[in-house]
């Protein structure tokens, strides 16, 4: 199994989260998220004291797949997430030893 | 403010009998005046940041509390009470005691109750304005300690130089229709004084210190501007001669242009149009147009709030360029803002309202602007001092500015032992569980059962 996690624009959430119904993800896991990449933060002027913010908001998507799909699930939430410009996020994977659903004790592949 | 006998004579007023009109007006203005204080506890608390922000309305606060029980004491007696050499009031009216129901401030025809009470409002506010430049880091105690010689060493007597019959700067002719110099210069002036003594807050140009709650600033900035209606028309004490009308539209003329005027240069200047720029383009207007609202035409309050604008906006920034930390710009907004307000009236008097004086633009001549001059200079001179001095001897006595500990961690915490919000998620509170369990009415004790069940009780009541 992987974990897929994709750090994204707040306003691209329901495309990905469509994007990834339509590609057969039954769960996923969203939360608030702030950071920053390339394009750092923003400026912000209060009576004229420019202070820099570094921390953008972002939302944080994770979702647990089956190996095979994972490739192919990473390009769904890339496409999905994409405006084009400075600031889009990033999406990683990473390998994931046990899952058990926690209502019925289903473990691995089973409990996704 | 035209209270003292000898000059009430601008206006004939019948003098003799207590007007009902008048008198409404009055109990209502000071009414409006009073809900500045609050007003500007918004304004100042929403520009703090979030550990220090009750304790930014209770220096507001403790100020309705103090200086109310100040001005029954003594306060009226040495603002209003006969005049001693032109520089203080005798005490004629200790704890106002032996005054007459409708007995009528002389000269007017409103009760001296009436009076005393719409003054007391100034009063309370002026020291309250001081506040915003000592943020985040003095004892309350202090501050508490601090007002009280304030007012009694400082906001009484130049109250009485430019308020009351006899005052050297009334009797000089300087305008002041409701508080440039007595309110704002001074507080300004203070404010200056008191932080040369204080210092700068820890992390001062290096830490960001943003406002915590610019909705908060907007709302208190929306109650100065109602209360200011009160605060500058009712400095007439009447109604029937037209001049507080023309003051209230005046107010809200300056205002108006003041806050135009601030975006405008904050829109050039850095790119955007902030609401704290809103807000504290209002706040400028309001406090420039105050000594000026009987003295010049709507176009000169148009010219008098523009110039206050831009002015201070430009002015808020001098601080990190001096590297004084008059953190919520007390001196950038009132000194500023009550300097250009009670000098303007040297060029922009149109005569006609208040009295007759008119101006250098008008043809007066620059007769007027120095006496402005002279009552701006010597109001500000006077109050720097004294103020320096004051603060200088409370951090002597008890130490005024509060440790770095408590200074980091929070004076809402250190001196009120609360915080403002609960910024706790899911039900939860952060740890936080009664440090003895609450304390509950004799009797109910026993059906309350274990600590957490207590527990869930206090939440519900609070």
């Amino acid at each position: 199994m992987k974990l897929i996690t994709a750090v994204v624009k707040p306003y691209r959430l329901d495309d990905v989260k469509d994007a990834l119904q339509s590609f057969g993800v039954n769960g996923l896991t969203v939360t608030e998220a702030s950071g920053y990449g390339r394009q750092r933060g923003h400026t912000e002027v209060y009576r004229g004291a420019e202070y820099t913010i570094d921390l953008v908001p972002k939302v944080r998507i994770e979702v647990l797949v089956e190996d095979d799909d994972a490739e192919q699930l990473i390009d769904v939430i890339v496409k999905a997430a994409r405006t084009g410009k400075i600031g889009d996020g990033k999406v990683w994977s990473v390998p994931v030893e046990t899952a058990v659903r926690v209502r019925t004790g289903e473990r691995g592949p089973d409990a996704l | 403010m035209p209270v003292g006998l000898s000059a009430a004579s601008t206006v004939s007023l019948a003098a003799d009998k207590l007007d009902t009109g008048n008198t409404t007006f009055m109990i209502i203005s000071a009414a409006l005046v009073m809900v500045m204080t609050p007003g500007l506890a918004f304004f100042y608390g929403g520009m703090v940041r979030v550990k220090s922000v009750l304790n930014m309305l209770m220096m507001s606060f403790i100020s309705l509390g103090v200086v109310t029980i100040l001005w029954v004491l003594y306060g009226f007696s040495l603002t209003f009470g006969t005049d001693a050499g032109g520089f203080i009031g005798k005490g004629d009216y200790l704890g106002l005691s032996g005054i007459g129901l409708t007995e009528l401030w002389p000269g007017y025809t409103i009760p001296i109750y009436v009076f005393a009470v719409f003054q007391l409002m100034f009063a309370v506010i002026t020291p309250a304005l001081i506040s915003g430049a000592l943020a985040d880091r003095v004892k309350f105690t202090a501050w508490t300690l601090f007002i009280t010689l304030w007012v009694t060493v400082v906001y009484f007597p130049v109250a009485h130089w430019v308020w009351g019959a006899g005052g050297w700067l009334f009797e000089l002719g300087v305008i002041d229709f409701a508080g440039g110099t007595a309110v704002h210069i001074n507080a300004g002036a203070a404010a200056l004084g008191a932080i040369l003594v204080l210092g700068k807050r820890i992390g001062f140009k290096k830490d960001p210190m943003r406002p915590h709650n610019l909705p908060l600033v907007m709302l208190g900035a929306g109650l100065l501007w109602f209360g200011w209606f009160g605060f500058n028309a009712g400095s007439w004490l009447g109604v029937k001669d037209g001049v507080a009308g023309v003051a209230f539209f005046n107010t809200q003329i300056a205002t108006a242009a003041a806050m135009l005027g601030w975006l405008a240069f904050e829109r050039i200047r850095h790119g955007s149009f902030t609401t704290l720029g809103a807000a504290s383009g209002a706040v400028a207007g309001l406090v420039a147009i105050t000594p000026a609202c009987g003295a010049v035409s709507p176009m000169g309050a148009i010219a008098v709030g523009v110039i206050a604008g831009v002015l201070c906006a430009w002015a808020v920034g001098l601080k990190y360029r001096f590297g004084y930390d008059d953190s919520l710009d007390v001196i950038g907004v009132h000194l500023v803002g009550g300097l250009t307000g009670s000098l303007l009236i040297g060029l922009f008097a149109s005569g006609g309202v208040q009295s007759d004086v008119k101006g250098l633009f008008y043809g007066g001549g620059f007769d007027q602007l120095g006496k402005q001059a002279i009552g701006a200079f010597s109001v500000l001179g006077y109050s720097f001092v004294a103020s320096y001095l004051l603060a200088k001897i409370v951090d002597l006595v008890i130490g005024f500015r509060a440790t770095a500990d408590e200074e980091t961690a929070g004076v809402d915490q250190a001196f009120h032992a609360e915080t403002a919000y609960d910024f706790s998620a899911v039900g939860g509170s952060l740890g936080r569980t009664p440090a003895t369990g609450p304390v509950l009415p004799i009797g109910e004790e026993n059906g309350s059962g274990t600590t957490e069940n207590q527990a869930e009780q206090k939440k519900v009541d609070a």
